[in-house]
């Protein structure tokens, strides 16, 4: 965190000054270990292990927060009967359809009724509940959406005393109980004494008086089984009860200034703003059924068709109404995933003929940099708009596959465009932080030259589209010239008003007048509402992500600094702050609390629960939406208003967090025949993209050490901010591998000499420092060397280097589509590598020797 | 040159101020009667963090040259040093020693955060965002916290690891040999007591650069002009901070009145030696020290050698009247012997 996140990591520090403990849990020893009270080395990719150990040593010494745990999770819920755990199956639950490589989740369900996910993949549930069919190819991710996981008609069984054989709470029991110390030392590499320190800090920071949070980033979900790495913190933090309290929770740092803001109103194929899911191609489907597939019975997301039918008002105003279905049939369908790599596939099938690069760099900056390359190679156009000349707007004339010979100049026919971008200073608009926190920004300087904001270009582009097709009477064109686009604009450049695009996000009601909270959102058309989740930055017509009030002039919860979505609520699922009688758990953590006298909820935030519900309320029978929830449902956006230790819908690859080795490992799996996440998601084979043997299989050994990627404080991400910078450049002036004195040793590796790293997909070369900070472990009984590498760099810029992307497959997380570039296999050896052709001949040698071919890594 | 005299007591002739030994009001003895509080920088080592956005401020706000791209291997310094294009330099140290140094404020652990965050911004003296001195209401331990300090768990054939961060830059001594050799005036007292260079007037002569006992000032290669941090002069007349504290993210760099700087050291030594951090010291604050004190000084986690820090830094110009009345008296022994010598020959 201090390594990526410096500005956040002075929260840290002023957390580390009143007495908290900072552990960091890393393969290497970054500038975070160095403030660290603990710093824990681990293989990288094992961390379901580690997390798993912690979970058994809680449920083992019995350790977790009873009474959060019996009224605020799922524990006490009794499951089916035909569910099976890995613990009967070797690895896998029951359901999984070998053939589809996917997994049915009818057996994950609770006894007695069927639920919906919060988010996720919600389309999984489409066809029981509409008794219609999915075009969608076989059940792969996209068939959850994000809203909670439904729960259909019916109560589930409950345990209170969490004894009965089939609840969730024994289930999970049994399921980490071979997550032992002894498994995690031999494969995780930690220490049973330093494990044991871990397991001691975290649980006696927990529980009423004490909270304990987690902070985790891209290490945790470039993963093949990213999603379960996130939910193994998620069950041991609702176990220990530091959910919806000061003090704790789950905290993804995430890598750009507004990356959580591009996921709100997403960048993403598979959600629309508010984490709304995409709807999917089926027969048809029209608003109702899409409701009713996809939202949630009870909790929040029962109000899903609100939301939906506002944003529709929103995207197409006067043309959306009833009789139409409010246009939902403008809406785009999936018909699959569409996620970055299914694109490249894409490209190189000839389907996808044409792509916007705006602020992304793939050509160096994901998996398997050269079949992005490739697949741009395929294109009829490709735009990218960015601050200078990176390497996916120059591979064609000076990318590593003109020096190999594998491409030439005057064979590409991608017409490419280039669009000089303004930075942040040089526009005005808010950034949302991890936190859920709305910053606005105001423009400093007007951009130079040609560049003009991302608003700008999309603006313009849709307004000379849309004058284009002004006089088409193809029904095809009918959702663009429907759109509402009129946004006010400035200057000689004729920029649009941010504020304006805020405003239209926040919404308004059917005379203008601008809403102030989600709940003011109908279904019938008389709202308009871009995001609900933002409804309410711009209550009263004032921007409140502008406000700036100084921490010293507010309380500590700083209310009137920026705006959190959703309601400027400050910590998420807050009720469950306090006890089920509505008293906070302790003094110290007080944060919300039932204010008897008032017959409303009070406190420091603003409380995350319907304000008049008291906590001895229980819904009528059959009561839905908000309706619903009991006073003692906390978790207000799931179907049952309860934590999930167990998640029955929503995802695809299993209920439980459980241990599979990376898709290229060296090692076997230590706790179940089952090698590899069984539904992560595989490409189609391609030459360029070969997976490589692992554990015991033959050829294994030819990729012996362990790599991952990462992000130094000097450079940002893909460096298109960063390597063209003079200031920032001189500071970290070239690619380098991290390794330790004794793989130098091993390898014949010299400091600041050259190393070549290889994989089955390339090889790169890479500057060598030699250093302490990357620890050797011992795993099931050998020394493991782990090799290090910044993501940084390519070949454009002040300063220049290999593509560490150019090692990495494009085997991905089945829930996110996201690649596994945190944990994989190499081989290291000193010197530089090879040039032109002799590259190429080098890898296909590699893969000789390992025995490589299509099928290799693909094995269920 | 006014009323100095060469003999005596160590005066300069320059600005009226001593060459050495303490000296409580250099701006008023640079001539400046009606001086602000003299400022400074505390560079407190135990909470940088190595982001080095102290050095990318200090060159953006005073569009210093990128000056090298050169991968050095001293674990992630690539700046090297000090010099003429770098007024800042983190020094990033790998060592074999037990992690555990960097300790903000651990004699706090009795602290309750709550009432201390109550507290934010009510009562004045209430720890703000970064602060590393303790808060009101040190009593009992909350309960259920972990007790004790954590010590350090040294796997099984793993040596523990220590990384030492340290942003250095120019000391703006009390007494600054730089100031005293330039022949130009180009190097000058300001009115907050610091020093500082006017390029406009430099001549590229090169005396200040062996003058300075730290190796801080130095030449730019492409114009012989000599540059150094200016404290952000032109940031201090408008009553701004200097850029790098400005852009510190954990208060490592503090800026203030040197005097107030003076007394939240010595309190955060005391504390850190509390919580057990005995390597903590400070470097550079004692006005008894060769350079009279630094209006930037340190607080280190080790050897000041291991910093790259001289161990005792004395003013250059310190022997300069000695040498002078030792020149001279060579001189009038000189002149005797010729007068003699003469007077001999004319016989």
């Amino acid at each position: 965190m201090a390594e990526c996140h410096p500005v956040g990591f002075q929260w840290v520090m002023e957390a580390k000054a009143r007495g908290a403990k900072v552990i960091h849990v890393d393969p290497r020893f970054t500038r975070t270990s160095a403030l660290a009270d603990v710093h824990v080395p681990l293989r990288a990719g094992s961390d379901i292990v580690f997390l798993g150990g912690i979970i058994n040593h809680v449920l083992q010494t019995d350790g977790y927060f009873r009474d959060y745990v019996v009224s605020y999770t799922n524990g006490p819920v009794v499951l089916r009967e035909d569910f099976r755990d890995t613990e009967d199956l070797d690895g896998v639950f029951s359901g999984l359809d070998p053939e589809s490589r996917s997994y049915d989740n009818g057996s994950w369900q609770y006894q007695g009724t069927e639920m919906q996910a919060a988010s996720g993949e919600r389309d999984q549930e489409y066809p029981k509940r509409t008794g219609g069919s999915s075009v969608t190819e076989a059940a792969r991710g996209e068939s959850h959406g994000s809203g909670g996981a439904d729960l259909g008609e019916g109560e589930a069984e409950r345990d209170e005393t969490l004894s009965h054989p089939r609840c969730v709470f024994q289930v999970l029991k049994r399921h980490y109980a071979r997550y032992t110390p002894e498994v995690v030392e031999e494969a995780c590499g930690v220490p049973r004494d330093l494990f044991r320190q871990v397991c001691d800090l975290v649980t006696q920071n927990s529980g009423r008086e004490r909270t304990t949070a987690f902070a985790y980033a891209v290490g945790w979900t470039q993963h093949t089984v990213g999603v379960q790495y996130i939910r193994a913190a998620s069950v041991l933090q609702t176990l220990l009860g530091n959910i919806g309290r000061p003090g704790g929770g789950i905290l993804a740092l995430r890598g750009h200034a507004s990356i959580q803001g591009s996921t709100d109103i997403p960048t993403l194929f598979n959600l629309l703003p508010g984490y709304i899911p995409m709807p999917h191609a089926h027969q048809r489907q029209d608003l109702d059924a899409f409701v009713r597939a996809e939202a949630t019975r009870k909790g929040y997301w029962g109000n899903m068709r609100s939301y939906l039918v506002s944003l529709l008002k929103a995207y197409w105003g006067d043309a959306a109404v009833a009789e139409n279905d409010f246009c939902f049939d403008y809406l785009p369908r999936l018909t699959g995933s569409h996620s970055t790599y299914e694109t490249v596939m894409a490209q190189l099938e000839g389907t996808c003929k044409g792509y916007f690069l705006v602020g992304e760099n793939p050509a160096v900056g994901s998996a398997d940099a050269k079949m992005q390359r490739l697949g741009m190679a395929a294109l009829d156009w490709l735009v990218v708009r960015d601050f200078s000349l990176i390497e996916s707007a120059t591979w064609w004339k000076d990318g590593p596959e003109i020096e190999t010979g594998e491409m030439r100049t005057e064979d590409i026919g991608t017409e490419v465009f280039f669009l000089p971008a303004a930075a942040h200073t040089e526009k005005e608009g808010s950034f949302t932080n991890t936190q859920r926190l709305l910053q606005w920004h105001h423009q400093a300087v007007e951009p130079p030259g040609e560049a003009r904001s991302d608003l700008w270009f999309t603006y313009h582009l849709g307004r000379l589209v849309r004058e284009k097709l002004a006089r088409s009477t193809d029904p095809m064109d009918r959702p663009l010239l429907d759109l509402t686009w009129e946004y006010p604009t400035r200057g000689e450049h004729a920029e649009p008003d941010a504020g304006a695009v805020l405003a239209e996000i926040n919404g308004h009601d059917a005379d203008g007048v601008p809403l102030s909270s989600y709940q003011q959102l109908e279904d019938d058309g008389s709202t308009a509402c871009g995001c609900w989740i933002y409804c309410g930055v711009h209550a009263d017509g004032v921007n409140q992500a502008a406000r700036r009030t100084p921490g010293q002039e507010q309380d500590w919860v700083a209310a009137e600094w920026g705006w959190a979505w959703p309601a400027n609520r400050r910590i998420l699922y807050n009720r469950a702050s306090a006890d089920p009688q509505g008293r906070p758990w302790s003094e110290r953590k007080a944060l919300v609390w039932w204010d008897e006298d008032e017959g409303s909820w009070r406190g420091h935030d603003v409380p995350d629960f319907e304000a008049d519900r008291s906590p001895g309320h229980r819904p009528p029978p059959g009561a839905k939406g908000p309706e619903g929830l009991s006073g003692i449902d906390p978790f207000i956006m799931q179907a049952d208003g309860k934590a999930w230790l167990y998640v029955p819908s929503g995802l695809t690859d299993g209920p439980l967090p459980t241990h599979y080795e990376p898709q290229d490992s060296p090692f076997p799996n230590l706790l179940y025949g089952q090698q590899r996440n069984p539904v992560r998601h595989l490409l189609p084979p391609h030459p360029d993209n070969r997976y490589q043997p692992s554990g015991e299989e033959p050829g294994s050994e030819v990729f012996p050490y362990v790599a991952t990627t990462y992000r130094i404080t000097e450079h940002h991400t893909a460096g298109g901010m960063s390597r063209w910078q003079p200031y920032l450049a001189e500071l970290q002036p070239e690619f380098f591998c991290e390794v330790s004195p004794g793989l130098a040793a091993e390898r014949g590796l010299e400091h600041t000499g050259w190393a070549t790293v290889v994989s089955a997909r390339g090889v790169i070369e890479a500057r060598v420092l030699v250093t302490d900070r990357m620890a050797p472990l011992t795993v099931q009984g050998r020394t493991l060397h782990q090799v290090g590498m910044p993501y940084h760099w390519g070949p454009n810029g002040c300063t220049t280097g290999d593509a560490a992307n150019e090692l990495v497959h494009m085997s991905l997380d089945p829930n996110t589509h996201i690649q596994e570039t945190k944990a994989f296999a190499v081989d290291i050896r000193p010197g530089r590598r090879p040039r032109g052709p002799a590259a190429l001949e080098l890898v296909r040698a590699y893969r000789a020797r390992a025995g490589i071919d299509e099928r290799t890594g693909t094995e269920l | 040159m006014t009323d100095g005299t060469w003999g005596g007591a160590d005066r300069t002739v320059a600005d009226g101020g001593l060459l050495s030994g303490p000296e409580p009001d250099v701006a008023r003895a640079a001539g400046y009667p009606d001086a602000p509080q003299r400022v400074g920088f505390f560079t407190d080592t135990s909470v940088c963090i190595g982001c080095k956005a102290c050095e990318v401020a200090c060159k953006e706000w005073n569009a210093i040259p990128e000056d090298g791209l050169e991968l050095t291997g001293m674990s992630y310094d690539n700046t090297q040093g000090l010099g003429g294009s770098t007024w800042r330099h983190v020094a990033f140290i790998e060592q074999r020693k037990p992690l555990g140094g960097q300790e903000p404020g651990t004699g706090q652990d009795t602290v309750d955060v709550f009432a201390a965050a109550r507290d934010l911004g009510v009562t004045p003296s209430a720890p703000g965002p970064g602060a590393t001195s303790p808060g009101p209401g040190c009593g009992e331990a909350p309960a259920g916290a972990p007790s004790g300090e954590i010590s350090p768990v040294a796997p099984d054939g793993r040596s523990e690891l220590r990384w030492l961060m340290s942003s250095d830059v120019c000391k703006h001594c009390t007494h600054a040999a730089c100031l005293d050799v330039c022949p130009t005036g180009s190097l000058f007292r300001t009115e907050f007591g610091t020093v500082v260079v006017q390029e406009d007037i430099c001549n590229g002569c090169g005396y200040c650069v062996p003058a300075c006992p730290y190796g801080v000032i130095d030449q730019r290669p492409d114009d012989g002009r000599a540059w150094k941090c200016t404290l952000c002069y032109d940031r201090l007349g408008v009553g701004m901070e200097p850029a790098c504290a400005k852009a510190c993210p954990t208060r490592s760099i503090q800026f203030g009145p040197l005097d107030e700087l003076r007394e939240r050291a010595a309190a955060r030594v005391a504390q850190l030696h509390a919580a057990g951090v005995t390597d903590a010291r400070l470097y550079g604050e004692d006005p008894q020290d060769g350079v009279g004190g630094d209006g930037a000084f340190f607080l280190l986690l080790d050897q000041p050698e291991v910093y790259g820090l001289p161990p005792d830094p004395v003013v250059t110009t310190r022997d300069l009247p000695a040498m002078w009345r030792h020149a001279a008296t060579a001189a009038a022994s000189l002149a005797a012997l010729a007068v003699v010598s003469f007077a001999r020959r004319s016989r």
